[in-house]
């Protein structure tokens, strides 16, 4: 299945946009991104090995912390990863 | 250095002046160059903090997966995004420091002056990650002369 990578994440997979990898689960795929490029891992993960809170992770068009089975949930190899940081903030505590 | 042509340049602090008194916010699509990010198109993006938009923004994460599809089809990536301050300087806050996460994106503030679009200012996002993150003042370039068909191209 394709995993779509952020722009500021691309440094971590030499430039690739997409990767493509194996895996059943959401959770597999997840596995052999990192273990392919591990530097990727302290960028999704807290040192816990839990998802990051601003790393969104959707499988097509869902958040897989809200998908029953989250990151066990089944996969198909047309299936898409896209991992998006969010993007937040405003002027509350602007100088 | 962020470059991006008048058209987008005006259409991003017309989206401030807009929403005012509430923060917009939205996406530039283009190309990271050895010179800086240069904009192709600008993309308006929805605030969902309705709750206090007068000074917090938030852009839901399906419609940045949307629009990071949208710049994919369009052979480009997502390369910052604005966002404007309401009667407040266009510096970026602790907020924007705290909730900024795209390493090597341009972060663009518009000051909305009572309800006109006053400076606007680009921060660069440095670093490797959360630990070593920081904003970085950036030089922008308006591009009068660049053809506004890239930008037509890149409309929602």
């Amino acid at each position: 299945m394709n995993i779509h990578i952020p722009t500021p994440l691309r440094a971590y997979t030499g430039g690739q946009q997409t990767v493509s990898v194996p895996g059943t689960t959401v959770g597999e795929a997840l596995e052999q991104l990192t273990g392919a490029y591990p530097e990727l891992r302290q960028h999704l993960y807290t040192g816990e090995g839990k998802l990051r809170s601003f790393v969104n992770i959707y499988l097509n068009d869902d958040d897989i912390r809200y998908l029953p089975a989250k990151e066990a949930t089944k996969t198909q190899e047309s299936d898409e990863l896209t991992i998006i940081p969010s993007i937040a903030g405003g002027c509350r505590g602007c100088p | 250095m962020l470059k991006l042509t008048y058209a987008d340049y005006q259409a991003l602090r017309a989206h401030g002046e807009e929403t005012y008194p509430h923060e917009c916010c939205g996406a530039m699509l283009g190309h990271a160059t050895p010179g800086g990010n240069h904009v192709h198109s600008v993309v308006r993006a929805g605030n969902t903090r309705s709750d206090r938009a007068h000074d917090r923004y938030n852009i839901a994460p399906e419609e940045l997966i949307r629009i990071q599809r949208q710049a994919r089809g369009l052979g480009f990536d997502i390369v910052g995004f604005y966002h404007s301050h309401p009667d407040c300087p266009a510096q970026w806050s602790k907020t924007d420091f705290d909730e900024a996460h795209w390493v090597g994106c341009s972060y663009v503030i518009t000051r909305i002056n009572h309800g006109k679009a006053d400076v606007t200012n680009s921060f660069l996002l440095t670093g490797t990650g959360e630990e070593d993150k920081q904003f970085i003042d950036e030089p922008v370039e308006i591009e009068v002369g660049r053809s506004g068909i890239d930008q037509e191209k890149g409309k929602a």
